[in-house]
């Protein structure tokens, strides 16, 4: 199946979860926040929220400069 | 508390919104928000709340006016370099709208004091510099049940969002809305600063006048605020995106199993009652 990461296609493999592709992508959880189809995705469901085919994902960097 | 014949020709543009009128005029002027850090974002957003005719605000700020500042900090002038940022903002203020009051705290926000320090505001805007301070603000609101409008720059880029989840605390977890600590669980390691990676002036012009509206919408009762919803901004692509921010369950802050549901030390061990 096929996914987009920050407007790139990607293919996944059925059973991957939003933390499998932050982990292929070589992401640090710790420092962005991921939306999937405009929702942000809780971080304490990257394991269960497993991704389908289509899915439009977003990769947003903290920012907290004032 | 009706408004007088001069507050009536100077809120006139507010008066003739219907979704202000003379009722959200009325609770703007009986409100009290608190701003924590006055710098690029604390600066935009205290001018339009009390251009606004918010009846008092609470500047929270322990730093002093830095030449570097004055690139984005449109709020203090070259002259005022050195001096205290809550003094001077509150000059600045009083000369805009006298009618507002202001009270100074020039004292850094953290976890030991950000409760009492926000204690009496209705409603709090979060344009400070740090994670640790973002994330004392949200721990307070949450426990006082507070909205927080939280506002962040960084380079080109701003994020928005309000932040209502002590006021859904009581509900079941369908009907509750997100803190701060949904969107950024832990503290992000070595992330940026304005200091230290920059950040274009007028960006928190934007981001701080949008914190504003946000505050002066949630307080008058007009239109949709961004409880629930994040507002992300790319300003060297001129582009938005409006996002929806749903709770985290497992949220250290607000989530089920959180400190925030054991009653607070304070209350325990420290109160009148203690023993």
């Amino acid at each position: 199946m096929q996914v987009t990461i920050n407007g790139e296609t990607r293919v996944a493999r059925q059973g991957d979860s939003v933390e499998t592709l932050l982990q292929s992508v070589g992401l640090v959880p710790q420092k962005v926040a991921v939306e999937r189809n405009g929702e942000i995705v809780p971080r304490s469901r990257y394991a269960i929220t497993m991704l389908a085919d289509g899915d439009r994902l977003e990769v947003v960097q903290f920012v907290g400069g004032g | 508390m009706s408004l007088s014949k001069e507050e009536i020709e100077r809120y006139a543009r507010h008066i003739m919104l219907k979704e202000v009128g003379g009722p959200g005029q009325q609770r703007l002027k009986r409100a009290t928000a608190a701003l924590v850090g006055i710098g690029g974002l604390g600066a935009p957003a205290a001018l339009y709340l009390a251009a606004a005719g918010v009846g008092r605000l609470i500047l929270i700020d322990d730093d002093a006016i830095a030449l570097s500042n004055l690139q984005r900090q449109i709020l203090f002038t070259t002259a005022s370099v050195g001096e205290s940022k809550t003094g001077r903002a509150a000059a600045a203020l009083v000369a805009l709208n006298p009618s507002v009051a202001f009270d100074q705290r020039q004292t850094r926000l953290g976890p030991a004091n950000a409760e009492e320090l926000l204690a009496d505001a209705e409603i709090v805007l979060d344009g400070s510099d740090s994670f640790s301070t973002r994330f004392a603000v949200n721990a307070a609101c949450h426990a006082l049940g507070l909205p927080l409008v939280a506002g962040a720059v960084g380079r080109w880029d701003g994020q928005l969002g309000l932040f209502a989840s002590g006021l859904t605390k009581a509900k079941p977890l369908s009907q509750r809305l997100p803190c701060y600590r949904c969107f950024v669980s832990e503290e992000p390691p070595q992330v940026e600063t304005c200091a230290a990676a920059g950040v274009i002036g007028a960006l928190p012009g934007v981001i701080g006048a949008a914190m504003a509206l946000e505050a002066v919408k949630h307080l008058a009762g007009a239109g949709q605020t961004l409880a629930g919803r994040l507002w992300l901004f790319d300003g060297l692509r001129l582009e938005s995106r409006t996002l929806v921010l749903p709770p985290d369950p497992a949220c250290p802050v607000c989530g089920d199993h959180s400190a925030a549901l054991i009653p607070h030390r304070k209350g325990v061990c420290s109160g009148p009652n203690a023993p």
